[in-house]
């Protein structure tokens, strides 16, 4: 099992009080299995993911990536964890402006060893991206960056691919075209995917679908 | 993942060389006047220590000759026959070097020609036939001495064998005897074996480098001041840096980069970048301090009578002192970014936001501490003694000033926005005050820069005008003359009295009083004197008190050393007990002095006659070869009031050209921090000016009035500037001054000179707009649009 959530609990304060927005959330996704996460504005949507991509960490209840629980971990602990096991794609693309596409990608891949260049060649040319590596990712479309977020997601290989709303700022085609390649190699490499959408397309490509509302999962 | 993440972070410069520039520069300004001043302390200090070395200065206890005395070979022998250990010493000047013979057989081992290491270096050569010396002085010594090149030498001093120096100076006679500190008992008793020398001990020496202490220190509070400048560079540059990086930070943190290797990363960058600054700035130190260095060898020569070498060494010393604070500096300057670091959420917003955000709760906040920093530093004053307590009221003053100008400002633009009859000028004012977090950084360094300016230039012109007044006071008679000898001392004084020529006398002796090393004078009372004289302090009729033998008049600086003023009872001698009658201002000299009348003084050193005289006559020209012709004094020996008053002049002006030099660069670095500010903002004002520029405003009017709030701003920094300048010099003349050189100074004010500042501070600002507002002028339409199309 890649991800295992267990009655996971989350709230925030404000000023007006106690805010709940994950209430008892159990969730559990396999290696290759494919997970679209939907919810109406402020459900919830992106706190689950950020639990789930060892980025918060919840009030209550259990979080296990690829077997490591990692609401016992410390900082350091956890961006082991992220660094090792995890990839997330922002619906702000947060590539490195200062690097180069092909630096970009090799990026988080680099972050825990060497780069295996025949995989990154495969992934960039199956996201046709080839042309673009020596370009700064400022002289790209929002589609193309988005592709390299995906790219440098992908060449880490990780167990678990977290987006929140990876297509977010994208038009539809390119919207569709994105979406495409990246169940493509999710599939080649049996990775494991949690979408944040709110696109119904987007939804009805995943093997599975969830809805957060009220802060618990139906 | 170091390696990845930090070449990552360092990317980030490639793209942005003028941040790179900024930083860099910053780092290197700062460090350059440091170092440069570092540098030129430590040469004096080494040179101290050198002459310390070769000569015994302040080891030893001497016997010297009494007035119009010497010593003969014959007393050196039977004063060692009675016992005493004593080493003879002959020095004298050839060629403007000063040559010193010792006996090496004699001589104290702590000496450096009695030293092994020297004698072993001589190797071969006879150390009877040799002279050492430094590496400067040795191109101006005669050519038919055997010479050996010792750096630990003095410099402008040569030491050799006493033999030898006695046949280069033709001089047959001991100029003094070095006397060790463990002597036999039993010896002979020196008033009888030789009662025409005398007993001069190490308390009545001045110790060079404790007298020239406070104008290190000075020099040193400036370098410091011209750091905290550069400094203001330096935390601005990495502020931006950092909040133009944080979205990369956030990508790093969510790509599994923890928060320790981040700020481990964050740490090896900024040290490497601020080695290569302080590199580069210890090589600009190197030439400041090379191009100051004569003028600080000329001062403390006219000053304090210290010779320094004028060559300068790159020496680890300062070297190491300008890369630890440069290091420091960037620690300082980082540390709050580090701060930021620990405290980045994982999903902080990628914007960056704290620079332009800054609330108007961190001006308050500002506010607060500056008035806090101000009352620590008053309490310190009042708490402690010293120079440092001095030094640390200035550095309150100067910082609460620096970080009250964004507040200042801030409510003053608001302000003006209330008052702004157009929408156009309503903006202005609006986006006046939203550039201030960026911007502040670089006004509070001009603040700092022209401040310092206002307050050194008050104290320095106050001090001008007050020590002209005191020359016109001291140096009222028309020649001043030295005689060599007591019958030179008679004859003089009978061919005076029988032309019926005023003249003053004076006799004086170096001597401890109220453990305090002093110059004693035996003066003559007349009218030159009551005429002229004007007292800090006095009691009514002081010269006449002083006339009939019952009181003293004293210096400042031995009043304020020995806390002793007008009406106090001063022990001047074993049964001679008087009050003071009079404090008087004594500038641009160290010493303590007290002054008696000539019998009073008489009766203390029967041996002593006047040796120095001053005169009054209608025709100095005259009487001058009058004198040489009929007494046979030596002209060198005649000085008439002009050259005199023009040779101390000479000496002020110079003392004081470091100090402006310094206050010139510090300006000079504030201009670049806001040319540095303007030009890393300028990219950021694109999505801000652009909407304007949508609703009707030409790029040219954007620009021009880009270029306006630049000087405004400088404006307010410059009127805030005049007041903290203004306490800065009073502290200056009242505390710094009065702690460091014993003398407490009248403060004038002087308008036209901060006028002439204030218009260079807003020419500099003008000079550092343009450029950034030419680029502005000059962004194509289409990187305009660019922010509507969001693809900035």
């Amino acid at each position: 099992m890649v991800l295992n959530l267990t009655s996971i609990k989350k709230s925030y304060q404000t000023n007006e009080g106690t805010i709940p927005v994950l209430n008892g959330i159990s969730l559990t996704l396999l290696a290759g299995e494919t997970l679209a996460l939907r919810g109406e504005s402020g459900s919830g949507k992106s706190t689950l993911l950020h639990i789930a991509g060892a980025l918060e960490l919840p009030d209550t209840g259990s979080v296990k990536i690829a077997g490591n629980d990692i609401s016992k971990m410390d900082d350091t602990g956890r961006a082991t964890v992220r660094r090792r096991d995890i990839a997330i794609i922002f619906q702000q693309f947060n590539l490195i402006p200062s690097l180069t596409v092909a630096s970009n990608i090799n990026f988080q891949a680099k972050l825990s060893g060497p780069v295996d260049k025949t995989k990154v060649e495969k992934i960039v040319s199956s996201l046709g991206l080839s042309d673009q590596m020596g370009k700064y990712p400022e002289t790209l479309s929002g589609g193309q960056q988005q592709r390299v977020a995906i790219a440098r997601a992908l060449v880490s290989e990780p167990k678990l691919l977290l987006a929140d709303e990876p297509t977010g700022n994208l038009d539809e085609r390119s919207s569709l075209a994105v979406l495409e390649q990246m169940l493509k190699l999710v599939a080649e490499t049996d990775t494991a995917l949690m979408v944040v959408t709110h696109s119904q397309n987007v939804a009805a490509r995943m093997d599975k679908q969830v809805q957060l509302v009220g802060g618990k999962l139906t | 993942m170091i390696a990845s993440c930090l070449l990552a972070l360092l990317s980030y410069w490639h793209k942005n060389p003028l941040q790179i520039f900024a930083y860099l520069s910053g780092v290197a300004l700062a460090t350059a006047l440091w170092s440069g001043v570092q540098a030129i302390n430590l040469e004096a200090k080494v040179s101290y220590k050198a002459a310390a070395e070769t000569l015994g200065e302040g080891q030893y206890d001497i016997i010297q000759p009494k007035q119009d005395r010497t010593i003969s070979t014959a007393d050196y022998v039977s004063l060692r026959k009675s016992g005493w250990l004593v080493s003879p010493v002959v020095d004298g000047y050839l060629h403007n070097i000063r040559l010193v013979g010792m006996d090496p057989l004699t001589l104290p081992s702590s000496f450096l020609f009695a030293n092994a290491n020297i004698t072993n270096s001589i190797g071969e050569t006879n150390i009877f036939e040799i002279l050492l010396t430094n590496e400067s002085t040795v191109k101006n010594l005669i050519k038919n001495v055997k010479v050996i090149v010792d750096q630990n030498v003095a410099p402008g001093m040569a030491v050799g064998d006493i033999s030898l120096v006695q046949r280069l100076l033709k001089k047959d006679k001991i100029t003094y005897l070095i006397v060790d500190p463990e002597q036999p008992l039993g010896q002979k008793e020196l008033e009888i074996v030789t009662p025409h020398l005398t007993l001069k001990n190490i308390q009545q020496m001045t110790d060079i480098s404790k007298l020239t202490d406070s104008f290190h220190l000075n020099l040193s509070a400036f370098g410091l001041l011209s750091f905290a400048v550069g400094l203001f560079i330096v935390h601005s540059t990495i502020g931006l840096a950092f909040e133009q990086r944080r979205a990369i930070m956030r990508s790093m943190r969510s790509m599994g980069v923890s928060i320790r290797t981040l700020i481990i990363i964050v740490t090896i960058e900024m040290i490497i970048l601020a080695i290569i600054g302080a590199i580069i700035g210890i090589v600009l130190g190197y030439l400041i301090a090379g191009f100051l260095l004569p003028d600080v060898a000329a001062t403390l020569k006219g000053l304090y009578g210290a010779n320094i070498s004028g060559n300068l060494q790159l020496r680890p010393d300062w070297w190491l002192s300008g890369l630890i604070i440069a290091l420091l500096g960037t620690a300082l300057a980082m540390s709050s970014q580090i701060w930021q670091i620990t405290k980045l959420p994982i999903l902080a917003s990628a914007k960056p936001r704290a620079w332009m955000l800054v609330s108007t709760s961190h001006f308050t906040l500002q506010m607060k501490s500056a008035i806090l920093l101000l009352t620590l530093g008053g309490i310190c004053t009042i708490l402690f003694e010293g120079l440092i307590a001095g030094f640390a009221l200035l550095g309150a003053l100067l910082i609460a000033a620096a970080a009250s100008l964004p507040a200042l400002l801030a409510w003053s633009l608001g302000k003006l926005q209330k008052s702004a009859r157009t929408p156009l000028w309503g903006w202005f004012w609006a986006d006046t005050r939203q550039q201030l977090p960026g911007l502040s950084l670089a006004l509070m360094a001009l603040l700092l820069a022209v401040s310092a300016n206002i307050g050194v230039s008050t104290m320095v012109s106050s001090f001008r005008l007050t020590f002209i007044s005191f020359l016109d006071q001291r140096l009222a008679p028309e020649l001043f003359l030295q005689v060599s000898n007591r019958d030179q001392s008679i004859e003089l004084n009978t061919f005076l009295s029988e032309r019926g020529i005023e003249v003053l006398p004076l006799m004086s002796k170096e001597a401890v009083i109220s453990k305090q090393p002093v110059e004693l004078f035996g003066i003559k009372v007349g009218n030159t004197y009551r005429e002229n004289w004007r007292f800090l302090d006095a009691i009514e009729n002081p010269w006449d008190t002083l006339q009939d033998g019952s009181a003293t008049i004293v210096n400042e600086q031995f009043a304020r050393r020995t806390n002793l003023w007008v009406g106090d009872q001063v022990n001047i001698a074993s049964k001679l007990t008087l009050p003071i009658a009079a404090i008087v201002g004594d500038y641009g000299n160290p010493k303590g002095q007290v002054i008696i009348n000539e019998e009073l003084f008489r009766n203390l050193y029967p041996q002593s006659y006047p040796a120095r005289f001053g005169i009054r006559t209608n025709n100095p020209v005259k009487l001058q070869s009058e004198i040489i012709n009929q007494i046979g004094i030596d002209n060198n020996s005649i000085i008439d009031q002009k050259s005199l008053k023009a040779f101390s002049l000479e000496i002020f002006e110079r003392t004081f050209l470091v100090t402006s030099a310094l206050n010139i660069l510090t300006l000079g670095v504030a201009s670049f921090a806001i040319l540095m500010s303007l030009l890393t903002l300028a990219d950021r004002r694109i999505p801000q000016l652009s909407p304007v520029w949508a609703l009707g405003l030409t790029r040219s009017q954007i620009g021009k009035l880009e270029l306006l709030r630049a000087v405004l701003l400088a404006l307010f920094v410059v009127v805030f500037s005049i007041p903290t300048g203004l306490v800065l010099a009073w502290v200056l003349l009242n505390v710094i001054n009065v702690k460091a050189f014993g003398w407490q100074l009248p403060m004038f004010f002087f308008p036209l000179e901060y006028l002439k500042l204030g218009f260079y501070a807003l020419f500099a600002s003008f000079l550092a707009a343009t450029w950034p507002s030419l680029k502005l002028i000059r962004t194509p339409p289409s990187d305009l649009l660019k922010v509507f199309a969001s693809e900035r």
